[in-house]
């Protein structure tokens, strides 16, 4: 306490800026944080600069020298981008059908299956699933779709699948949720002023739907640029699918050079960020308030 | 919402459902080929194996070592369920109660690690942990984990707090609790719930993160999901039966817990992002 | 296929019913609604006023019965092909657009011109009186002109029919009775016949040409707001329009109109209303501010007072009678509590109503 009695005393002008002992509880998680995660991309971005040789620059010299590893940038847009198109396109369908139902629970509960499994069962799975031999195939074959089995492993669709089936669930489950924002209520609104289904959809729900289908995008973007497991188990690691995790990954614990790898990620973050910025920028001339009619 | 019968409708509807239904088929399938397969006493260019055995499960018991990699694996997650917890909630209880200069960019810091891929920071993290000795034993892997785990017990702890009425606590005060007493009696009955969802989110997640265990584990520090990676990829060692019974010990230790969350939260919450 | 609205004389609704899994939300509805007409559907929530509202926009399908506009049948049509303005509790308006689009936006839909629809969303603004608004998001707007948007966009594409749903009440009391005023100026210029859903009897009593008393599902009055303020056909109707103190007790003579009911020794007379017979139970209805505390020799109903509060130019004073019956009052001087009071009405001010089911 301050024996000053003209003035306030210093905790209490703390804690009248929100400032006391309870705030306090959020420091470690703080500290942790800044431990673990602010300060491993710093190191890594330090160390990025100090390559094993060469000067300050070298790492990234080599790498948009080397065809082989500037390549992984242009292979993972081209995986990452359409599966992320493609994710979009089958959840905005779906989510619209799906906010129409009363009891949605079952439906989100299958759907979360894939998340929890994770990439390396569907991986897995489907390395049995699609190959020659698999059900998947043998259906196609029974009904005379093809004649001989369609080559989906080690190669690029078998990454682009198991993508989708990772990545839709997540790209779902959050249209839906801001779907289910947008109150009812302007739908009615449209109906009795005389829009018709397609009219609603157009002049009212799709344009209150963009801003979240932005933030979808995004999240679902980073995380199909990230992929690994499946990159390496049903692609073609070394070739079509070498994506830029792989570089990564190779560059830290095959080559154990550390400074290459934190350079990679760091390219990483930097293409992820810049579509990211570009998404957010073009959400950013859209109608951004609240889905709501009115007060209330 | 407006009931539609017109044609046109019923055709989109049924396309979707279509779609919907194909997906959820070829989900099935793949697993149940995973699952037949475990069970199959050898299966090549047929509808179904030749033959039925449940040998393969105490083969890969034996050749993975799975009593091993289990017990690791629930050490780990026990670990990051709890510390997670501990760290988590008292932070989100003072975010969701205190309004301070610089929350903003606290909450960033917080939004951060479940914003950018494991992968993205988890070569920069390993390399650090490495650095320090920390990654190849389970001290490693626990702290790797902790890193998306903390933050999002703090934001699906928030909201859960923000609708808990503070004149309940004003009153506990008002009533002579101090804050010892206003945390064992009042609140932590109140957040139970939140707490036990947010706990069980971050088992289940913990359990399928592959990224961050697998840049930090050592040979004795890896969990499940690990351990099915390096069979698969080394796939061709050993017999397909048995990396697929490891698959389904696997699928049955996520499925089981996800059943035991699902009884305590929406789904839609297990992808939780805060909201803007 | 909107509905032309020159060749409307009335809305009509045949025993219209509508059913939630087995709970009858609305059970056999029938009236007949002329053109040019401000009805109120008035009645306490959870009486299936909002359903029958849904009912004519066409948001919710019927169960049973229909909805005839003169001799076509339009509950099979969707909301879009009726072409009725509604006005929504929380106003609905679309938040992505401005007032002008929104006010414009049935236009649109009915693919009138651009040059025709600027010119009529301007008349429509003026109308509201929201010119120089009109560029701002709904989200910029205060609660009371938000109200005005959702006015002008059911109205400008001039509809033989406007829907409103409890329009009012999520305004603060001020500008509650500012709008009621101006919905009921602007029913006037227009002419549009109007089926308006309130809980308020005040606010029903003062905008409606006829109010329709709803409960439980089923059509329990219909009348002008005088007929229903002075006349109730029953006693639940007659409480809800503020007939607040109920003294049960039995019919001692029935005739010409009038009726007697003995309460305790004392004997009230009233007017007779429903199902009155002489011997059989019968419910006194009367306001609170119709009952006076009188000397204690002249008949009245006895009781005890337990409290009154000060409300300016009187106190309403609260009372309790032998057989727990509560009864509240107005009266000039303060009352303390415990004292014995007698109270009496004008036998013209009180309701006599026969037994209820």
């Amino acid at each position: 306490m301050s024996t000053d009695v003209s003035s306030i005393p210093l905790k209490q002008r703390l804690a009248a800026k929100g400032l006391d002992g309870l705030t306090l509880l959020v420091v470690p998680a703080i500290l942790f944080l800044l431990a673990l995660f602010i300060y491993p991309f710093l190191y890594g971005l330090v160390l990025s600069f100090e390559p094993k040789q060469g000067g300050m620059f070298a790492n990234y010299q080599r790498f948009f020298s080397d065809r082989f590893l500037y390549g992984t940038i242009a292979t993972t847009l081209w995986l990452a981008l359409p599966v992320t198109v493609a994710t979009l396109l089958l959840a905005i369908p779906i989510a619209f059908r799906v906010r129409l139902m009363k009891n949605q629970r079952l439906l989100t509960t299958i759907l979360v299956i894939p998340i929890t499994l994770g990439t390396v069962l569907v991986a897995e799975g489907l390395l049995n699933y699609l190959g020659p031999q698999g059900w998947f195939n043998r259906v196609l074959m029974t009904f005379g779709i093809i004649s001989s089995p369609v080559k989906l492993l080690h190669n690029y669709w078998g990454v682009m699948l198991s993508l989708v089936i990772t990545g839709f669930p997540f790209t779902f489950l959050l249209t839906l949720s801001y779907l289910s924002g947008i109150d009812p209520a302007l739908e009615n609104a449209g109906a009795t002023l005389g829009a018709g289904p397609w009219e609603r959809f157009k002049h009212i729900l799709f344009p209150l739907l963009l801003p979240g289908l932005a933030i979808t995008f995004c999240l679902s973007f980073v995380q199909a640029f990230s992929v690994f497991p499946s990159a390496v188990l049903l692609g073609a690691p070394s070739g079509p699918t070498r994506v830029i995790s792989i570089a990564a990954y190779q560059a830290a614990f095959e080559e154990y050079d550390y400074s290459m790898a934190s350079a990679v990620a760091m390219i990483m973050g930097v293409v992820q960020l810049a579509i990211v910025v570009v998404v957010l920028a073009a959400r950013g001339l859209l109608y951004r308030g609240p889905a709501g009619g009115g007060k209330g | 919402m407006v009931k539609d019968t017109r044609l046109s409708t019923k055709l989109w509807a049924a396309a979707n459902w279509t779609l919907i239904g194909f997906f959820i088929v070829n989900l099935f399938a793949m697993i149940a080929t995973v699952v037949t397969s475990s069970f199959s006493t050898r299966w090549l260019g047929t509808w179904l194996p030749a033959g039925w055995t449940t040998r393969w499960y105490s083969a890969a018991w034996a050749e993975f070592q799975l009593y091993d990699v289990l017990l690791v694996t629930f050490q780990i997650v026990f670990l990051v369920v709890a510390l997670s917890g501990l760290i988590g909630v008292p932070a989100a209880y003072a975010l969701a109660r205190r309004d301070f200069p610089g929350k903003k960019l606290v909450m960033l810091l917080f939004l951060l690690p479940l914003l950018v891929p494991p992968i993205t920071f988890g070569i920069p993290l390993a390399t650090v942990l490495y650095q320090t000795g920390f990654a190849g034993q389970m001290s490693g892997v626990v702290l790797a984990n902790l890193v998306p785990t903390v933050p999002f017990v703090i934001l699906v702890m928030i909201p859960f707090i923000e609708q808990i009425d503070t004149k309940i606590e004003s009153a506990a005060r008002v009533f002579g609790a101090n804050t010892f007493k206003l945390f064992v009696h009042v609140l932590l009955p109140l957040l139970m719930p939140g707490i036990l969802a947010a706990l069980l989110l971050v088992l289940v997640r913990t359990l399928a993160m592959f990224e961050l265990t697998f840049l930090t584990a050592g040979p004795t520090s890896q969990t499940l999901v690990v351990a099915l990676y390096y069979a698969v990829f080394a796939a061709g060692v050993r017999a397909v039966q048995s990396i697929d019974a490891m698959a389904v010990i696997y699928m049955v230790t996520t499925l089981i817990w996800l059943i035991i969350a699902l009884r305590f939260v929406n789904p839609t919450q297990i992808v939780a992002r805060a909201k803007k | 296929m909107t509905i032309n609205a020159a060749s409307f004389r009335e809305l009509r609704l045949d025993r219209l019913s509508r059913d939630f899994g087995t709970h009858n939300a609305l059970k056999d509805v029938s009236l007949t609604i002329g053109k040019g007409e401000f009805i109120a559907l008035l009645g306490p929530s959870g009486c299936g006023k909002s359903t029958t509202l849904n009912l004519i926009a066409g948001l919710l399908p019927a169960t049973g019965g229909g909805i005839w506009l003169d001799d076509k049948r339009i509950d099979p049509l969707r909301p879009e092909e009726r072409g009725f303005g509604m006005v929504f509790q929380n106003y609905a308006l679309f938040p992505h657009m401005s007032v002008n689009k929104n006010i414009g936006f049935g236009l649109k839909m009915r693919g009138v011109s651009k040059a025709e629809i600027d010119k009529r969303v301007a008349e429509a603004a003026a109308l509201v009186r929201l010119q120089g608004q009109t560029e701002k998001l709904p989200g910029q707007l205060s609660g009371g002109q938000q109200q005005r948007v959702a006015i002008a966009r059911a109205i400008v594409v001039e509809p033989p029919l406007v829907l409103m749903d409890e329009p009012l009440s999520n305004l603060d009391a001020k500008l509650r009775l500012e709008m009621r005023a101006e919905i009921r100026r602007i029913h006037n210029t227009l002419g549009a016949t109007t089926i308006y859903v309130t809980h308020d009897q005040e606010e029903a009593l003062s905008l409606a040409d006829r109010i329709v008393v709803l409960r439980d599902g089923q059509v329990r009055q219909v009348g002008t707001p005088e007929d229903l303020f002075m006349r109730p056909d029953h006693l639940d109707v007659a409480e809800f329009m503020g007939f607040r103190n109920k003294v049960k007790g039995k019919v001692a003579s029935v005739g010409d109109g009038k009726a007697t009911v003995t309460v305790g020794d004392a004997q009230i007379s009233g007017r007779a209303r429903n199902a009155v017979s002489a011997g059989a139970e019968g419910y006194l209805a009367i306001r609170p501010e119709d009952l006076h505390p009188v000397a204690s020799g002249q008949p009245g109903l006895k009781a005890q007072v337990v409290s009154t509060e000060f409300r300016g130019r009187e106190f309403v004073g609260f009372a309790r009678m032998a057989d727990g019956t509560d009864l509240s009052f107005l009266a000039h001087d303060k009352l303390s509590p415990g004292e014995a009071v007698t109270l009496a009405a004008d036998p013209d001010r009180v309701l006599v109503y026969g037994a209820v089911a």
